[in-house]
């Protein structure tokens, strides 16, 4: 039994079963981009254990095909095994072992880039200065105590859990957030004063006079989705205390940019949903943003962002000119050109944290290293025959 | 006669490939249209000569490189060119905009008939129309637009290029340009003194100030529509400008730049028909332009003789030639035929060579740009690879393959062809030569590796199945051949990949994206891991690794045109709608091959043919030698 396993674990049939499958795939999964956008088809195929049929919405669902995370899983588990069950010290095998020594690194590099790298925006307008990035799929709600002038107090609730619990408490919140709706995308509308019957879902802040039409999620690149809460503001009961009532209840979303305040017990807060930030320990700012075009066209010939970097934790201050092809890269994270407002007054940063970034570096140096051995070991071969052959 | 044959070949082929070389000869008295088309102007971002234009612009509007008149007269770009700038009336009669679909023939009035050229006389009733249903067209995604909407389309942008040229070096049916741009210098200062007068409140001519704000008013118009840039810039910097653009910078500057001048006596010489004046003004104005950019000048009389020499089209036929030739080479007369078929390619592959060479000269890039060098580059190394391959086993099928992928790659170019210039400026992530010299040709000769290693494959089917020509030791080197080149394309495809992943990692911040494009080079390089594991594990023999080399080729094919037409990605280079029955109808082709070659084995002519010996045996026994020596070897 356990021989039988192991003897499909490292067979050569599996691998190519395995290649096979992924080749079906990615296909598959390439095709699916037309539909649902890059970044859907990409975790519904690739970064999953099960391509799964009806995609979602329906209360049963089957795994149709395997996903990318498990092909590439087997087939890592089938070349160490197989290399390690059949491993034999051969000069002629050098060129073999290099090749897959070196894919074994790359799949691993890419399960730990799947898992580990977060990739974040900054934007930034001409002049402006920012110490934290921001998600580019995934909002937060922000509770603010600016109760204090001299800083701000943050509790940040990330989008998910609005969405999946129905009441959050935090120990540096003295209430709790009931979320009594959540929508992943919306669109808002404010009630006209003619209409008498709409009922708004909350009774604080502007949205009180704003009707929230629920929105399919949006999948295409260049959409956004305008995330949207009703929450309910209520006291958490201590003992001994009377009950406390409700605060009220607010509309939170993308679209109401302005901060919503409400103050209680002396204290005030501020509600606002934006998108997830990450805080860093240096702060960036945007100095010139430049945007070149081949004379007499339209094609962009160079985008360019001068910034200033400053970091007081290693007093550091210096400037950076991050272009196309030629990123920042400071302290585990790398500041890309990514992007641009269209009349060219806020440059847009790609921000990637990727542990593991040098993997591939080192993985196809070491394939194609092993490649040129064992097809130059062939042609050496090839060529000796037929010499001996003429 | 079978001895000469090969060089009789060879000399004759080489004295027509000469003779596009050798320039044409000109007479004084005419008008010098050759000397006109080496003048260098800035379209496009790229200092070009007026004969690149001419081409380009004909290309777009009238989908060919010359033009038939209604009389059967037929006319060179250059002459159709020339008249557009400096003689609108003319040009305007000429039969130049292609209308083929109905419902846009229909929106004139106009029935279906033989007819699908009209001239912009005739098309000018419409313009108002064409206009309006355009501009709701070009709001749409190009895969979302309907055959009518995209000829709309088209046919609006052919009117606006057109109409752009007629304003480029002169106001459209100027008469007199010369006479114009004089009296315009002499009124000029006058004008500024009256501008001066009314500022400080004495009296001043306003009739004066009108008549030049009104003339100026004109050249703003023609600053706004020029589509050339035609006055160069002192050597050192890069603006060029218009004709208007500097007619209107001509009062700050005191005086019209002399190049303006000299394309509006230019064009006065054109009108009347003085060739000599032509000639000489043409002479005057390189001269000006080669003060100020010689290097600009140096280029594009080397770009017009590219041009002139037309060598993807030359090499195009000597492929074919030498395909054929070696396909009968294996029917009869082998040795001369097979020894013709290679120099043929040798001779193919240098005028390949010089227009490939000539691009990266004239563009300053590696090879591979665009999907049009894509295709020319593909081509190139499939058949420097196949040519090694004939060199090493004499046999013809390295020929065959090189002649066969040589023209089919350069006719697909030719069809990519039709957008414009083909030496188009690059968007700002790929301005980068050092990863358009590594990932993007590495890539590419992955492509041409695979294939080769299809077409090899195809040709041991075909000669197999319906020829008695597979002898055992052909059916060998093919295999053999079949597998080194495999080995060759993963080796490229992976490096071209990874390195792909690298600089994405170095300009978007992740390794892999999963692009379409990405997912299409890992697809090859999956195959290649599947054939060569299935081969060394025994699990495919000749035949086996025939059947998925031929399958390579979709793959192949997919993932070089196939993700462009999915329209999505970083990597789509514009939407091919015209492209895809073809992609179609090619990948039903290898899998009908693939269905072929599944045959039982006794039903191949080939192994028929020696039924007599191989019929004892089993079919499921064809057993490659390769393998049975090993097997007894060991």
């Amino acid at each position: 039994m356990v021989n039988k396993f192991v003897d499909l674990i490292t067979s050569l049939k599996l691998t190519i079963v395995c290649l096979a499958a992924g080749m079906a795939l990615i296909f598959a999964g390439t095709l699916a981009q037309v539909h649902l956008g890059i970044h859907e088809a990409q975790q519904r195929y690739f970064q999953s254990f099960f391509v799964w049929w009806p995609p979602e919405g329906r209360a049963i669902k089957f795994p149709i095909f395997p996903g990318g995370h498990l092909i590439g899983a087997v087939l890592l588990i089938n070349l160490i095994a197989a290399h390690a069950k059949r491993f034999r010290w051969a000069w002629r095998k050098l060129g073999i072992h290099l090749t897959h020594a070196g894919l074994i690194i790359m799949l691993a590099g890419g399960l730990f880039t799947d898992l580990f790298a977060v990739e974040s925006h900054m934007r930034l307008a001409n002049g402006e200065t920012k110490n934290y990035s921001e998600d580019i799929s995934h909002d937060e709600l922000a509770v603010v105590d600016i109760t204090n002038p001299e800083f701000d107090q943050v509790t940040a609730i990330p989008e998910s859990v609005l969405q999946h619990y129905h009441i959050i408490r935090h120990e540096s919140l003295p209430f709790q957030i009931v979320v009594r709706n959540f929508f992943q995308n919306s669109r808002l509308q404010v009630i006209s004063e003619e209409d008498t019957k709409a009922q708004p879902l909350a009774n604080r802040g502007p949205g009180a006079q704003v009707m929230v039409q629920p929105m399919p999620r949006a999948t295409a690149p260049d959409d956004q989705n305008v995330v949207t809460a009703a929450i309910e503001i209520i006291p958490i009961d201590r003992p001994g205390d009377a009950v406390q009532e409700s605060l009220g209840t607010w509309l939170v979303s993308d679209e109401l940019g302005a901060p919503q305040r409400f103050s209680w017990m002396g204290k005030t807060w501020q509600l606002t949903m934006r998108p997830a930030r990450y805080y860093k320990p240096y702060s960036v700012t945007l100095q010139k943003f430049t945007h070149e075009k081949y004379a007499g066209t339209e094609i962009p010939k160079n985008f360019a962002s001068q910034i200033a970097l400053i970091d007081p934790e290693r007093s550091l201050n210096r400037d950076v000119l991050i272009y196309m092809n030629h990123p920042l890269r400071y302290r585990g994270e790398t500041y890309y050109q990514a992007g641009f407002q269209k009349d060219d007054s806020a440059t847009i940063l790609q921000v990637v944290h990727n542990p593991s970034f040098l993997a591939p570096y080192v993985a196809c140096v070491i394939v194609a290293a092993g490649l040129l051995v064992q097809f130059g070991y062939h042609l050496v071969g090839f060529a000796r025959r037929r010499r001996a052959l003429a | 006669m079978k001895r000469f044959f090969p060089a009789i070949v060879f000399v004759l082929t080489t004295f027509w490939i000469g003779a596009s070389f050798v320039p044409a000869k000109k007479s004084h008295d005419d008008l010098g249209l050759a000397g006109f088309g080496k003048i260098p102007v800035l379209v496009g971002g790229r200092v070009k000569p007026l004969d690149t234009v001419s081409r380009n612009s004909l290309l777009i509007i009238h989908t060919k490189q010359t033009l038939r008149l209604d009389n059967g007269r037929q006319i060179s770009a250059i002459k159709w060119l020339a008249d557009t700038l400096f003689n609108a009336p003319v040009a305007d009669q000429y039969p130049a905009f292609v209308i083929q679909n109905a419902d846009v023939l229909g929106l004139f009035g106009w029935q279906q008939s033989d007819r699908k050229y009209f001239s912009f006389a005739q098309l000018t009733p419409f313009l108002k129309q064409i206009d309006e249903q355009g501009e709701q067209a070009e709001k749409l995604q190009a895969v979302e637009r309907s055959a009518y909407q995209s000829a709309i389309l088209n046919l609006r942008n052919a009117l606006v290029l057109y109409q752009r040229l007629k304003n480029s070096v002169q106001p459209e049916g100027a008469e007199d340009f010369a006479a114009e741009l004089q009296a315009f210098e002499q009124a000029v200062p006058e004008a500024a003194r009256a501008a001066r007068a009314r500022e400080t409140g004495a009296s001043f001519d306003q009739a004066q100030l009108d008549r030049i704000a009104e003339v100026m008013q004109g050249y703003e118009r023609l600053a706004d529509m020029a589509y050339l840039l035609a006055v160069p810039p002192p050597s050192g910097s890069a603006d060029w400008r218009s004709v208007g653009q500097a007619i209107m910078q001509s009062i700050a500057a005191r005086g019209i730049d002399p190049t303006v001048k000299l394309y509006a006596s230019l064009g006065d010489a054109y009108r009347t028909g003085e060739g000599a004046a032509f000639n000489q003004t043409i002479d005057r104005l390189t001269d000006r332009i080669a003060q100020l950019q010689p290097t600009g000048v140096k280029r594009a009389r080397y770009e017009f003789f590219f041009n002139a020499v037309d060598p993807f089209t030359h090499s195009m036929t000597l492929y074919v030639l030498a395909f054929l030739l070696a396909c009968i080479s294996w029917l009869a007369w082998q040795r001369p035929l097979n020894r013709a078929a290679f120099y043929l390619l040798l001779l193919a592959i240098a005028v390949h060579t010089f227009g490939l060479v000539s691009r990266m000269y004239l563009q300053e890039r590696p090879p591979v740009t665009n999907l049009y060098s894509s295709a020319i580059f593909i081509g190139w190394g499939a058949v420097i690879v196949a040519l090694i391959l004939e060199r090493i086993f004499r046999d013809g099928i390295g020929a065959a393959c090189a002649g066969a992928i040589g023209f089919i790659t350069l006719i697909i170019a030719h069809h990519l062809a039709g957008n414009g210039d083909t030496l188009e400026m690059l968007q700002a992530v790929l301005d980068t030569n050092i990863w358009l010299a590594t990932h993007v040709v590495a890539i590419t000769t992955g492509y041409s590796a695979m294939f080769l290693a299809g077409m090899l494959a195809i040709i041991y089917i075909i000669r197999g199945v319906f020829t008695p020509s597979l002898k055992r030791d052909t059916a060998d080197s093919l295999a053999r051949m079949t597998y080194g080149v495999v080995c060759f394309a993963t080796l490229f495809s992976f490096v071209g990949t990874v390195l792909g992943g690298i600089w994405a990692d170095q300009s978007w911040g992740r390794f892999w994206g999963w692009d379409p494009k990405e997912n299409g080079a890992v697809l090859i390089v999956l195959w290649c891991a599947i054939i060569l594991h299935a081969r060394w594990g025994g699990f495919i023999r000749q035949r086996g690794l025939m059947i998925m080399a031929i399958f390579g080729n979709v793959v192949t094919s997919f993932s070089w045109f196939g993700v462009n037409m999915l329209g999505v990605g970083l990597h789509s280079y514009g939407f091919m709608q015209k492209a895809f029955p073809w992609l179609v109808g090619f990948i039903i082709s290898q899998l009908a091959l693939m269905c072929v070659a599944s045959m039982p084995l006794e039903r191949w002519r080939s192994f028929r043919a020696t039924g007599a010996t191989r019929s004892i045996k089993p079919p499921v026994d064809f057993v490659p030698p390769e393998l049975a020596v090993k097997t007894t070897a060991e």
